[in-house]
């Protein structure tokens, strides 16, 4: 009796935080399904609409061009992770089992830049990538480049190489040094399959922190045509200034891709076992 | 094992992280230092070096302190809640219960959602004939102006992180519960401990360091808040919900004050640089060990 008691205990808190997680959610869907003849400030509030109707999701993808925000978020996101996969895994091998002069300064100067925050140096970064001719007001390709390589690789990705490469058996070296692989083979070939694992977290993660990414693209981006979905959306209120039914509708448009990505690759967010995932 | 690669081969490896890390931290990091000593007010193109001028006018500047008081009140109002809760919820989902996946995908839905759309479906919420405010009237209470009054703006903000960072530390605290032994928690069975002093006695302790971890990954990204501010209030309404970063920001992209957002960003940098250095030394050190 009492074991059930602490159950239902249980469920209930569980359940109360479940729905207070997905409550915005559900009330930015239903004011997005709401028609105009609708009062959407109508007291008390209604949850299912008594006039249902997608016309602002139609309005609102007339009028706004997700697919190009899309297409530019999926540059973005897909260019990062290839580079921060291929970087971070580069440059953690040789911290991880070579011995060269610098290793020690080299992996003390790699721990250091997470100590420094993007926030307060995103200004001589913009300069950098102004005087690089990294932005869109030169050409879309530049304008991308000057998303992307800022965040080409960080310290938490070399980091996490380098615990997965330190796992690896000394031995497999050795042993494909034996059958004849120089290094670049072996390293492509031989050592990057046995750290997939690590490269997924790796991946999903950059990915996710890439997609959702706002400051950055908000500062360098001065063509609408490339926008990413953060910005696209943040835009959204002052086109329709105080038509939430359309802001509404696009917001949750804008997320359908990243939840649909999320639900596929669940098990790598709630698995636990994304532990060397953490970033500060 | 004899040397299978050549002497250069270690440098060619690290050679494109490099680069990036050159370019886009480190020259950045000490040019962040060098403007903060210069003076681009009267014109952009020629700053002229003026020593310490921006920090003495930034002690000097009643919006620093409070800029900086918002920034911190934020982090005490934040982190707390974020060390506790998600512990809570992390405990309860560590028992084999009925739909743990799915309570789980909930629970962490607003951390893959993109801050702007969270920060959107807050300033719905929040809207002065808006849902809360109708059971705000419900309980005899006048609507409150949740991002339109002093008092309000800055709370209501941070519920916003706090909402969308639930998921996310209870993430991190399954992961170090999984390391608690099973063995003190049946030795805890067998002394007849109720279900709370088992946690006050055997998780809480074995847990100590990942509590201390989300504390201060937590107090980092406070810190660090900028698009739920950008997105909901400007900082407003009259500075009540300005941030750090997000001054930074206004000074620099909009003012052009780069001189003076400078000398700010070196105390952004400063503060988390104390708070990475207390991370990596105490909490994070095997990671980190060469």
């Amino acid at each position: 009796m009492k074991n059930l008691f602490k159950k239902f205990g249980i469920h209930s808190i569980l359940i109360f935080t479940s729905l207070l997680s997905i409550f915005p959610f559900i009330w930015l869907i239903s004011t997005s399904l709401k028609g105009n003849t609708e009062n959407i400030f109508a007291y008390p509030p209604t949850i299912i609409p008594s006039e249902f109707t997608l016309s602002n999701y139609i309005g609102v993808w007339h009028k706004v061009d997700f697919v190009a925000y899309f297409m530019n978020s999926m540059i973005v996101a897909g260019a990062t992770v290839f580079l921060n996969l291929l970087l971070s895994a580069l440059a953690a091998y040789p911290l991880a089992r070579m011995e060269f002069a610098g290793k020690k300064f080299s992996f003390f100067a790699v721990l250091a830049t997470i100590m420094i925050p993007f926030q307060a140096i995103m200004l001589p970064v913009y300069l950098i990538t102004l005087k690089l001719n990294m932005v869109d007001s030169v050409n879309n390709f530049m304008g991308y480049l000057g998303l992307i390589l800022p965040f080409a690789v960080n310290a938490f990705g070399i980091f996490l190489m380098r615990q997965a490469f330190l796992t690896i058996p000394k031995e497999m070296e050795e042993a494909a040094i034996v059958d004849g692989c120089n290094i670049v083979q072996m390293f492509f070939k031989v050592l990057l399959p046995m750290v997939k694992p690590s490269l997924a977290v790796l991946a999903i993660f950059t990915f996710i922190g890439s997609w959702g990414e706002f400051l950055w693209p908000s500062i360098v981006l001065t063509k609408e045509s490339m926008y990413t979905l953060p910005v696209g959306v943040n835009n959204l209120q002052g086109m329709f200034s105080s038509n939430w039914r359309f802001i509404a509708a696009g917001s949750i448009l804008s997320t359908v891709p990243i939840v649909v990505f999320f639900l596929f690759m669940q098990k790598y967010f709630i698995s636990g076992e994304n532990e060397g995932a953490v970033k500060g | 094992m004899h040397q299978y690669y050549k002497k250069y081969v270690p440098y060619l490896f690290l050679l494109p992280a490099a680069v990036v890390l050159m370019v886009f931290f480190f020259i950045p990091f000490f040019q962040t230092i060098v403007l903060s000593f210069q003076d681009y007010n009267t014109s952009i193109y020629n700053p002229t070096w003026v020593g310490l001028d921006n920090y003495f006018k930034l002690f000097k500047s009643p919006i620093f302190y409070k800029v900086l008081w918002n920034t911190f009140l934020y982090l005490f109002l934040a982190v707390p809640i974020l060390a506790i809760i998600p512990l809570i919820l992390a405990i309860f989902l560590n028992n084999k219960i009925r739909c743990l996946n799915l309570y789980k995908i909930l629970i962490y839905l607003p951390v893959i959602v993109s801050i702007v759309v969270a920060a959107i479906a807050f300033k719905w919420l929040y809207a002065q004939q808006g849902i809360l405010n109708y059971f705000v009237e419900l309980f005899g209470y006048e609507p409150i102006g949740w991002l339109t009054d002093t008092n309000f703006a800055l709370i209501s903000v941070v519920i916003v992180t706090i909402w969308k960072g639930i998921g996310y530390y209870m993430m991190i605290y399954l992961a170090g519960l999984m390391g608690v032994p099973k063995e003190l928690y049946e030795a805890c069975d067998i002394d007849g401990a109720s279900g709370i002093k088992k946690h006050l006695t055997v998780t809480i302790p074995h847990i100590m360091p990942t509590i201390a971890l989300v504390s201060t990954i937590s107090a980092i990204s406070a810190m660090k808040v900028f698009a739920e501010i950008y997105v909901m209030t400007k900082g407003g309404p009259l500075n009540s919900s300005k941030t750090i970063v997000y001054y930074i920001y206004e000074r620099a992209f909009e003012n052009l004050d780069l001189g003076y957002a400078s000398a700010m960003a070196v105390i952004l940098l400063i503060i988390v640089m104390i708070f990475s250095l207390i991370n990596i030394m105490c909490f994070e050190r095997n990671k980190y060990q060469i």
